[in-house]
């Protein structure tokens, strides 16, 4: 035995080593392979229905009530993924396994510049022609004037909280970021898991700090993202609970652990359905505490690697036709895409109560976009995506 | 252990069999080729990967990994205070959860190893390893009920006037120490049997109190069980991230390597080097105390 061990440790470098150089070698070649794929095409003709259809979507976006028709029509069988946050959805979409996804403006722009989509050719999805103007040619679903995807619906986060435990009803965010006013909840605040949320903390200082000039709350310079990371972190020690997927959210507030917070739509209903007493902002106060809120609108995009296309262009052109866009935005409490959505509804009055027509009320909601250094002022000294997520870590400490 | 091969007698026939006839080594050799290469490519592969990784960085927007050199990423891990807080916080936890560990499990382990008959033994055997047998998020997910503000740990409290620890760092302690106390009793469980019940009774006919033999007899010889156990808590609550976010709002390093993955994998595979090198540093504390006699 003596014999063979004489040197294990020698023998052990050298295998380390080895694989270190090997590996360098390798980092060394792999660094040209990005640039082969380079800007995909648009599809110019639909073929025939591939039969599957493999989405990443956020809960609520593809159920059973919609998707079997659509199922039955096409042949597309459709495989959801829901995924919890943005990046989810991003490294998702990097597998390359998922033909298309329901990305918010936080993801859009990044999925485009790792070319994980292709553009949309608009004039294969005829009922793209009647969605409403306004989500038309955004920042977020259009790149120097090509389309990358069709608009969804949209919507803003809400605020939602425990009607017996939280009186008076707020009319303000300030419940939750005002220090005096937020530690009478202390332990009870539910706030999303996501660099987002400092958006939120900047729609907050864009109302109550004017002297901070902050213009858009995902554009923000060092002095204007410190104050906004600043009142996150004074409002961690009456954080009860980070949420990233909704079921634990619902959870949360079904026990009674959390009792005010940020949610979607989505938590909303199905605490009410549980009969839990949660309220939101009421219809007279247009569905926003005063200082607005952020929100999102939401694109479908194709992916470049997509393995079923055309399944992929039926499902757009299916979700955005009437009576499939009516039903997901009332399943899902956001505003429809689809202008003639608003005849198919359930409730008639529903598109009214969400201002899907009512472009006025969408100024006080600041849909997620993916921060940038580049600011919209031509300067390049905002804060991007990689601060933000930086400043998230250090914000929950 | 000798690895002179028992030599066949029967002649061979076949060529390969002729091959390995009376080669011990490459007869061992071919044996141990498979497991050799998993265990180079790709396990230490993929640690090799990991390290290299974590010299490059990403393109902000697309999030696309650029390949080259740079100390960018262990610059910001030191230089944060938030990460120190957060490799404290987690080597911390762990270190109260072995401890914890420790103390539970001796104790069952004595019982199972030396006072229990045998049939006894058998079902605290049984007993022990049944939680192992129920997944870890059913486990944890039961907790997260038991603790909420209107579970069944505040309920039971209520009547004392007291109340439960709620959501926090106190609840992950909680939670993970009962989910490792397992992989903390089987190990001292058997270096307590190893342990001949001479000696103990030598210990006693020598005027040793129960005290004194348990101090100065068993102690010693468990101890390094104890140590091997020590790693499985310690190394697991290490690499936890599940637990931390399901029962608490705190963040360990596994949190941070999960939300940078999506955004940063080099920053991600920094971040992961700090376990390894803890993990080391206390393997070979670990080895010093003599726990790999044991395993």
């Amino acid at each position: 035995m003596r014999r063979r061990d004489a040197h294990p440790a020698r023998t052990a470098w050298l295998i380390v080593g080895g694989l270190l150089a090997f590996m360098l070698v390798l980092a060394g070649c792999g660094g040209s392979s990005s640039s082969s794929s380079s800007g995909g095409e648009e599809l110019q003709k639909l073929g025939k229905g591939e039969g599957q259809l493999n989405l990443i979507s956020w809960a609520g976006y593809v159920e059973p009530e919609w998707t079997k028709p659509f199922e039955q029509e096409s042949g597309c069988k459709v495989n959801d993924k829901v995924a919890g946050t943005s990046d989810e959805m991003v490294d998702l979409m990097k597998s390359g396994q998922y033909d298309g996804v329901s990305a918010s403006g936080n993801a859009t722009a990044r999925l485009v510049a790792a070319n994980q989509v292709d553009p949309v050719n608009v004039s294969l999805v005829p009922n793209y022609k009647t969605v409403f103007p306004d989500l038309k040619n955004q920042p977020y679903n259009t790149f120097e004037g090509v389309h990358y995807g069709i608009p969804h619906g949209r919507g803003a986060n809400l605020l939602m909280w425990n009607s017996n435990s939280v009186k008076p009803a707020p009319t303000s965010w300030n419940v939750m970021f005002d220090p005096q006013m937020a530690a009478k909840y202390k332990g009870k605040i539910s706030q999303y898991d996501d660099p987002m949320s400092i958006a939120e903390a900047a729609v907050y200082l864009k109302f109550h700090e004017p002297a901070l000039e902050i213009e858009n709350p995902y554009e923000l310079n060092e002095e204007q993202f410190e104050a906004a990371v600043g009142l996150l972190k004074e409002q961690r020690p009456n954080v009860g609970e980070y949420w990233s997927d909704a079921a634990k959210q619902i959870q949360a507030f079904g026990s009674g652990d959390d009792e005010l917070g940020t949610t979607w739509q989505y938590q909303y209903f199905a605490l009410q359905e549980e009969g839990v007493p949660v309220a939101a902002s009421p219809a007279s106060q247009g569905f926003l505490p005063k200082e607005g809120a952020t929100g999102w609108s939401d694109t479908w995009m194709i992916s470049s690697k997509a393995k079923h296309p055309n399944c992929m262009y039926m499902w757009m052109n299916y979700i955005i036709s009437p009576k499939a866009n009516a039903e997901v935005a009332e399943y899902f409490g956001e505003a429809p895409a689809q202008s003639l959505a608003c005849e198919e509804t359930a409730n008639k009055n529903f598109c009214t109560e969400y201002h899907a027509d009512n472009p006025a009320f969408w100024k006080r909601v600041y849909y997620w976009e993916t921060p940038l250094a580049e600011c919209g002022n031509g300067e390049e000294n905002c804060m991007d995506y990689n601060d933000w997520v930086k400043a998230w870590t250090s914000i929950k400490g | 252990m000798t690895t002179e091969a028992v030599v066949s007698k029967r002649p061979a026939g076949r060529k390969l069999a002729g091959l390995f006839h009376g080669r011990p080594r490459l007869q061992v050799g071919a044996l141990l080729a498979g497991p050799t290469a998993w265990l180079v490519v790709l396990y230490l592969g993929s640690l090799t990967v990991l390290l290299v990784t974590a010299f490059w960085t990403v393109d902000p927007l697309s999030g696309e990994v650029i390949k080259g050199f740079s100390v960018e990423n262990f610059e910001s891990l030191v230089n944060e205070p938030v990460y120190r807080d957060i490799v404290w916080r987690t080597v911390r936890t762990a270190i109260m959860v072995t401890l914890t560990d420790a103390v539970i499990a001796f104790p069952i382990a004595f019982y199972m190893a030396k006072v229990a008959g045998r049939r006894g033994k058998a079902i605290l055997v049984i007993a022990v390893l049944m939680p192992l047998w129920s997944s870890y998020l059913v486990k944890v997910l039961s907790w997260r009920t038991m603790l909420s503000q209107d579970g069944i740990i505040n309920w039971a409290l209520n009547p004392l006037g007291l109340h439960g620890p709620g959501y926090g760092l106190t609840a992950v302690w909680l939670v993970m120490s009962y989910l490792w106390l397992p992989y903390m009793i089987l190990p001292i469980y058997a270096g307590l049997e190893r342990i001949p019940n001479s000696l103990i009774s030598a210990s006693e006919d020598l005027g040793a109190s129960p005290f004194t033999t348990f101090r100065r007899v068993i102690l010693p010889l468990a101890f390094p069980a104890v140590v091997a156990g020590s790693i499985f808590t310690f190394s697991l609550t290490l690499g936890d991230f599940i637990t931390v976010r399901l029962v608490s709002n705190s963040q360990f390093i596994g949190n941070v390597i999960a939300s940078s993955i999506t955004n940063d994998l080099p920053f991600a595979a920094a971040l992961a080097l700090v376990p390894i090198v803890v993990m080391i540093a206390y393997l070979s504390v670990a080895r010093k105390l003599g726990a790999f006699e044991h395993i």
